[in-house]
């Protein structure tokens, strides 16, 4: 900015909050702030106090009436040695251990596909995008019928096959495995994110390459998934933080069974808050939740140091 | 390497003409019907489950527990959307979703163009800095605060209403804010420059010049908006305790608490709470391709 614009603050205050800005500086602060003014809002009543309220209430008894009791750690104490917030935190990472790279790999090969020549090609993608904008409740209850042990459609190609035909929802040992299924469905979206990156890549790469005699496998694995990674690391990233939030698939298709084995971490936390009336021990749950998303996605952060390649970008 | 490649050339014509011609259908394979066959493939497994739910919804009772299921109703039983309706309180949750839905959009259109514009149009110290944060709350979990947010509902008595709904809406969301930003990045500055010599304040600027040239962006941010308030789940079923409150995602409940389950009348109401989303979806489905590319390049 030009010297002329620079004007020395009048009061004392102001002297303390300068920061060096020209006037025209401070005028576009303010203008700036004035128009951010409603997130701003926003941040600080539905984010920031209510992090504030449940740290309170985690050192607190509290049922959701009258006013919390303060009992420091207890809480946290409890939850050590609670059998179920254990299980349930098992089931919530061993889902999304699962459900994060079945969805990356299915959405790669979609996107792969997407990218060749093949004329029709906008309609794959409506088709394939269209389940993602579903409702997460109504594809839950199609699911509750399509894996019927009896009468599904799903048990019923499986003997057509000559394979035995499972008890998808009612065997602890499937139960999971078909929630991660039911998230398979959003992979056209990411497909679709992914797409955009596979046509970001310069042409010219893999026609050097090609000049190198290097096959597609080749291509694939030294050009394309390296470069892809910034995007497969975003989506990696966003699968986790869903991942972690699972919760209403199990509520509609298993309500937390067969033997507490779809019993989520979001699940047992909704049923301490609203249906055991146990708002303090619930909140404990959500700092704990809190925390383990936060060093989860620093990990995912720092290991992706060691495969994300920026290079082009 | 170059071996080979001399080697190739000193064979007789017939035989690289066949290599060529191999080398061309892999190709052809390759580029084209391995590609089909992939996507055919996995359309296939997605419309599944949207086209069991449209064939159940169409099947009496019976037809329900047949072996092997009919892969087409012997009998259409178009009575089974009518007994769906009145089974629940059907055009009540219509009539709240549809309140719930339109509040949502109509705050999303206003506040993520102002707040976005405060992020994009304006240079003002600090700015990028505050942008990591609203980016950064895309990553705090909603269950994280529902407890604590339900508890400061619960003392303004905004519980059993769908003001905790709606009122958040107005104050922006991180992804929308987002959204937008990216697109009013694209207008170019000489455009509010050449207004503002003409001695028109920020605010006009943005009224008059800037939210005529987002037009679909905003077209975006509604659809998106839209999208999330019929599908939501967890909210509804936190905030709206009285039956008659209830939206279509937590009134679909009813059909499984009977003791055995009408999958037909289920799916029935399924087909009439999708159809909505669908048809959006297929009219409006540039806009949801654009927010995905919009959101995706950084």
């Amino acid at each position: 900015m030009s010297a002329s614009e620079y004007v020395p603050a009048r009061s004392g205050l102001a002297k303390r909050f300068r920061l060096n800005l020209s006037r025209k500086e401070r005028r576009n602060l303010l203008l700036g702030l004035a128009f951010i003014s409603p997130w701003i809002f926003g941040f600080l009543a539905f984010m920031v106090y209510p992090i504030y309220v449940s740290l309170r209430l985690s050192f607190s008894r509290y049922s959701g009436f009258g006013e919390p009791i303060w009992i420091g750690l207890e809480n946290y104490r409890t939850l050590l040695g609670d059998g179920l917030f254990w299980q349930s935190l098992y089931n919530t990472l061993y889902y999304t251990a699962l459900a994060v790279p079945m969805g990356v790999v299915a959405s790669m090969i979609i996107a792969l596909a997407m990218n060749q020549p093949v004329r029709e090609v906008s309609i794959y993608r409506t088709i394939l995008y269209l389940p993602s904008v579903l409702p997460i409740f109504a594809l839950a209850f199609i699911f509750v019928w399509l894996m019927n042990p009896r009468y599904g459609l799903l048990n019923f190609i499986l003997v057509q096959l000559g394979l035995p035909s499972i008890n998808w929802l009612g065997d602890p040992a499937w139960a999971k495995f078909s929630i991660v299924l039911l998230a398979q469905l959003g992979a056209g979206q990411v497909a679709l994110i992914y797409l955009a990156g596979l046509r970001a890549i310069p042409r010219d790469l893999y026609d050097a390459a090609k000049l190198d005699g290097a096959g597609v496998w080749r291509q694939f694995w030294h050009i394309t998934l390296p470069l892809m990674t910034p995007v497969i690391l975003y989506s990696v990233i966003l699968g986790l933080t869903l991942g972690l939030q699972v919760f209403v698939q199990a509520y509609i298709m298993t309500e937390g069974g067969p033997n507490n084995s779809t019993l989520f971490y979001v699940y047992y936390l909704y049923q301490n808050g609203f249906q055991y009336s146990q708002m303090g021990y619930a909140s404990a749950m959500a700092w704990v939740l809190f925390v383990i998303s936060l060093i989860l996605a620093m990990l995912v952060f720092r290991w992706s140091r060691r495969w994300v390649h920026y290079e082009l970008s | 390497m170059a071996a080979k490649a001399v080697s190739a050339f000193k064979r007789p014509d017939d035989v690289r003409h066949r290599q060529a011609r191999r080398q061309r259908h892999y190709r052809w394979f390759r580029e084209k019907v391995l590609p089909r066959l992939v996507l055919i493939f996995m359309c296939l497994l997605f419309v599944t489950p949207l086209y069991w739910m449209v064939v159940t919804a169409l099947k009496p009772t019976a037809e329900l527990t047949t072996f092997p299921p009919t892969l087409w109703p012997e009998q259409f039983r178009w009575s089974n959307f009518s007994e769906a309706v009145n089974f629940i309180p059907f055009w009540r949750y219509l009539a709240n979703t549809s309140i719930i839905t339109f509040f949502t959009v109509l705050g999303a259109v206003i506040s993520n163009p102002i707040i976005a514009y405060g992020f994009s149009r304006i240079e003002w110290p600090g700015r990028d800095t505050v942008f990591y944060f609203v980016i950064a709350t895309i990553f705090i979990p909603f269950p994280v605060l529902m407890v604590a947010l339900f508890d400061i509902f619960a003392r303004l008595g905004w519980v059993n209403t769908f003001l905790p709904l709606i009122v958040p809406m107005f104050f922006g969301n991180a992804f929308w804010i987002f959204l937008m930003r990216q697109f009013m990045m694209q207008i170019p500055h000489e455009i509010s420059d050449a207004a503002r010599v003409d001695g028109a304040n920020e605010f006009q600027i943005f009224v008059w010049i800037i939210l005529p040239l987002c037009k679909p962006a905003i077209a975006v941010v509604a659809i998106f908006a839209a999208v999330t308030a019929w599908n939501d789940f967890l909210g509804p079923l936190i905030y709206l305790q009285d039956e008659s409150m209830y939206t279509l995602a937590i009134g679909l409940q009813f059909f499984r608490s009977l003791y055995d389950v009408e999958f037909n009348l289920l799916m029935a109401a399924s087909t009439l709470v999708v159809l909505p989303v669908v048809v959006i979806f297929l009219a409006f489905q540039r806009f949801f391709i654009e927010g995905i590319s919009l959101g995706s390049v950084k």
